[in-house]
């Protein structure tokens, strides 16, 4: 080899470099804060332990709002996500689709406080749906949906229903029509037309929009404070957290509580996950483009 | 392999209608989109067993039919006709009718055999009934040993033997085929080809075939529906198409590449005489002709291309023309040559043997292959 | 559907009707209308601090998530690199974890830096949606644009800053208006991370309503729901702008298995 030539060293690709800004905001402000709080959590006043942990699990007040928070947020999303299916599999090719869509796109743009005020006055003892209801005589006296847990239940509905639709919309318009229409000149009735095409080919997708509803309906926290009964029934975990955080300022506690806040999230997550890959996952177009 | 041979009796499990039927009938179909007519009146008459192309540019409304028979598309106007059972308001899973589409459009999540056995299972056959029609039907394809697999794993020429399985193994009164070969590339194109014609021979379904190919259409099917913006250009076997299209529109797409705008000199019964700027040709007319002026039709085939060494002055003499060389193609069977008369005129023409580009030429045309069209 | 669709319009309407009542006590309309809560509501509650803030903080949040993940998506889409699923992870999480969940680490973070309870505080808490948001919808942009065409400038003598602005900022218009627009609009929601970092001087219109609610009692119920259909009426305009130029599914983030 002669001396001149210089060996072929491989240049790092400077296009690369454009990740960096984008990557060092997500690792400072979102990564290096979570283990910040991670590592936070086991401090308490006797220096590292585990004490903020068994506090939190032996105090009934603490503790308990985990099973408030699920028994809240698991029925909610299961109703959003039922629901949201065949809304979504009947309006897939409907004329009003996007005029459907962009009013229902209206209660998640509009955000959880202003769901929560609406449905204070909506709902209250005066408002028009129980006015609705003792006029028709369904009822004889105003029924209570707010303040305590159908409130926050019935804003996990009006912000998490539009969320789970348009999800699952997105996924069922990304099937390709020529399968199920393959199906049908094979013989199967519509109703087996989703049993066998749509519902196999929608799973994952059926997986990840119930993991998102419900790690949003696990983290609900302003309208379990406005329309539920934040120092009882709908003590959810957020709120726990927050009042360790801003009103006691033990953020070694708030820490901790959000761990295990993202644990139990985590632990949902990876069920639904897990069952999914008992099923087919992969492309849902038959065949090459 | 026998279970696919024509039957006469319909499988018992079935419980739908024969299969057994004299013909397929397209009344008046029509089909719009908000405003555009992509088919409009298409009237088609198909025995039982015969092979149909339907061949047209892309957006001729060839597709169009084709949903419109399978069922995937509502008729605009217009009836389809099974003998005497009216079927275009019937859903396409009571027609009965296998399909294979563009893009084969197996189920990703099913693997090849659960794909061939598909519609088995939807006519709830016994399990033992669909192993035994899936390997026969497999076995017919030559894909026995992927049964197992997943069709995202297969080769396009693979995915395309397990899509025309999946079609045929229900033993369909009609088998509809939208451009299956259009994905392949050459080779598996022509292979495939031959596949669908021992098929066809074999089972003898009646096939209805959607191509924009005419080579395709002209070597499989019995007769060919040319269509152009919706509209039908004309119905007739290969032979017919190719020999005697029936309008300029069916002879260029038929491959009659010198289209020449020529002075009507006289018509007697069936033959014509045209006059160029410096050649003369006699031909066959195939429309009414009238006025002074009329098209010629030629293919490049079906000039004779000879040297003219001696650079002898032209005749006069009918279908004889002169001309220069200008640019030649070798093409590996012939060359395609590109001939100048005298009078700029350019035309196309094909030979066996090589010809230098700036040599004369002399060319010649059989009377029989000039087609006469009216300029109208 | 109908029924759900019913019930929201219906909600709206509710709050929208009792911002003009005079007062509304079991009846099923107000005894008269008036626009004077308005007014008191924008005095009571100091919007037109609140609007700066809101104003100051989502245009911010806009150009800083778009300048830094444009180039980034742009990455994204040309390059295949060693742990190029673990950046994409990294950008898929701060999506899907919940804001309440991250948000409350992030807050202490903030505290101890002293940039809790500053503008800068809350801008920089909705960078960690907004960033990855903007990466995650303008990939697929970029990957649609043929890069032969990017070859092409190249050949005919463009750098890499002139082929930014010439080729792909011209190209790319629809795709930045959209990201934009969508980062917009769920930062004007945004409540949990504002609420979380936010002091009593970089409230944005969220979180000074969430007080309010939270605060029922002190006010009326009218001036709150005035205060409601502002906040409305400031995401509704966007939402409507942003609708024209993007599909509402877009609003959500889809992953891909």
């Amino acid at each position: 080899m002669s001396t001149s030539s210089r060996p072929a060293i491989k240049l790092p690709d400077r296009t690369l470099l454009l990740l960096v800004p984008g990557i060092v905001i997500v690792l400072t402000l979102f990564l290096y804060p979570f283990l910040f709080g991670f590592i936070l959590s086991f401090l308490s006043h006797q220096g590292p332990n585990l004490g903020n942990y068994t506090k939190f699990f032996s105090t009934p007040f603490l503790s308990e709002t985990i099973w408030t928070t699920l028994w809240i947020s698991l029925p909610a999303t299961l109703i959003n996500i039922g629901f949201a299916l065949p809304v979504a599999f009947v309006t897939r090719r409907h004329r009003f689709q996007r005029a459907l869509t962009a009013i229902l796109v209206i209660p998640i743009t509009l955000g959880t406080v202003l769901i929560a005020e609406g449905l204070l006055t909506y709902l209250g003892p005066q408002g028009w749906l129980n006015r609705l209801l003792l006029m028709l005589h369904i009822s004889t006296s105003p029924v209570h949906l707010t303040h305590n847990y159908w409130g926050v239940f019935l804003s996990l509905v009006v912000s998490g229903f539009p969320f789970a639709y348009l999800l699952l919309l997105s996924y069922l318009t990304g099937i390709d029509p020529a399968l199920p229409q393959a199906a049908a000149t094979l013989g199967a009735s519509p109703w087996r037309r989703f049993i066998h095409i749509y519902l196999p080919l929608l799973i994952p997708g059926l997986a990840i929009a119930f993991c998102l509803s419900f790690v949003q309906a696990f983290s609900v926290f302003p309208s379990a404070v406005l329309l539920g009964a934040p120092a009882g029934p709908t003590r959810v975990i957020s709120i726990a957290a927050y009042q360790a955080a801003f009103e006691d300022y033990d953020y070694p506690m708030a820490s901790a509580i959000a761990m295990v806040m993202a644990g139990v999230q985590l632990l949902v997550v990876a069920l639904a996950l897990t069952s999914r890959n008992l099923f087919y996952r992969g492309p849902t177009t038959g065949g090459k483009g | 392999m026998t279970e696919l041979q024509p039957t006469t009796q319909p499988h018992p499990a079935e419980g739908r209608r024969s299969q057994i039927f004299q013909q397929l009938r397209l009344e008046k179909v029509t089909r719009s989109f908000g405003g555009t007519i992509a088919l409009s009146g298409l009237d088609l008459t198909i025995q039982s067993g015969e092979f149909i192309a339907l061949l047209g540019p892309s957006g001729c409304g060839k597709s169009t039919a084709l949903n419109c028979v399978a069922g995937l598309l509502p008729l605009t106007d217009g009836s389809i006709w099974l003998d005497q059972q009216r079927i275009d308001l019937m859903p396409p899973e009571r027609r009965g009718f296998g399909m294979v589409f563009q893009n084969y459009a197996l189920f990703p999540h099913l693997t090849v055999r659960r794909n061939v056995g598909f519609g088995l299972v939807m006519r709830r056959m016994s399990k033992k009934e669909v192993r035994r029609r899936v390997d026969a039907a497999l076995d017919l394809v030559q894909l026995k040993a992927f049964g197992d697999q997943l069709p995202g794993r297969l080769s396009g020429g693979q995915q395309q033997r397990v899509a025309i399985a999946r079609a045929i193994v229900v033993e369909p009164s009609v088998i509809l085929m939208d451009e299956p070969l259009s994905n392949l590339d050459a080779k598996l194109r022509l292979e495939m080809r031959t596949e669908i014609k021992r098929i066809h021979r074999d089972l003898q379904r009646t096939t209805i075939y959607v191509t924009h190919d005419q080579d395709e259409a002209l070597s499989l099917a019995d007769r060919i529906v040319v269509l152009n913006e919706g509209r039908t250009l004309q119905i007739g076997s290969p032979e017919e198409l190719y020999t005697r299209p029936a309008n300029l529109q069916v002879a260029r797409f038929m491959g009659y590449r010198n289209i020449l705008e020529l002075d009507l000199e006289r018509v007697e019964q069936q033959r014509v005489f045209l006059a160029g700027p410096d050649f003369r040709l006699e031909g066959i007319a195939c429309a009414e002709l009238a006025g002074r002026r009329a098209f010629a039709a030629i293919r490049p085939d079906d000039f004779l291309v000879t040297i003219n060494e001696a650079g002898s002055r032209p005749t006069g003499a009918r279908n004889s023309i002169l001309g220069q060389a200008e640019i030649v193609e070798y093409c590996g069977r012939d060359y395609l040559v590109d001939i100048a008369t005298s009078s700029g005129l350019l035309l196309h023409a094909r030979t066996q043997r090589r010809v230098e580009p700036g040599a004369r030429v002399h060319l010649e045309v059989p009377e029989e292959r000039v087609l006469a069209f009216s300029a109208a | 559907m109908g029924f759900f669709v019913l019930n929201v319009l219906a909600l709206i309407a509710a709050v929208v009707v009792d911002s003009f009542a005079t007062t509304w006590l079991g009846t099923w309309l107000p005894a008269g209308f008036t626009g004077r809560w308005y007014g008191s509501a924008w005095t009571e509650f100091q919007l037109d601090n609140v609007l700066m803030v809101t104003v100051e903080v989502v245009f911010a949040v806009v150009a800083i998530s778009l300048l830094l993940g444009i180039p980034a998506a742009y990455a994204m889409a040309r390059r295949t690199f060693r742990f190029k699923r673990v950046v994409l992870l990294l950008f898929v999480l701060p999506l899907l974890v919940p804001p309440m969940t991250y948000g409350i680490p992030l807050a202490t973070v903030l505290y101890s830096l002293h940039l809790a309870g500053t503008i800068n505080g809350v801008i920089l808490a909705n960078l960690v949606p907004a960033v990855p948001f903007v990466i995650l919808v303008m990939t697929p942009y970029i990957e649609q644009i043929d890069p032969k065409l990017e070859a092409a400038a190249r050949v005919f003598g463009a750098g890499t800053f002139r082929l930014f602005l010439h080729v792909l900022v011209p190209l790319l218009a629809p795709g930045i208006l959209a990201a934009g627009l969508l980062v917009l609009v769920r930062t004007i929601g945004m409540f949990e991370l504002t609420f979380l970092t936010a002091g009593p001087d970089s409230q944005t219109l969220v979180v000074a309503l969430y007080y309010t609610v939270f605060a029922a009692g002190v006010r009326s119920a009218q001036s709150i729901d005035a205060m409601a259909v502002i906040y409305m009426v400031a995401t509704l305009i966007w939402l409507l702008i942003a609708l024209r130029f993007v599909n509402p599914t877009q609003l959500v983030t889809r992953v891909r298995q």
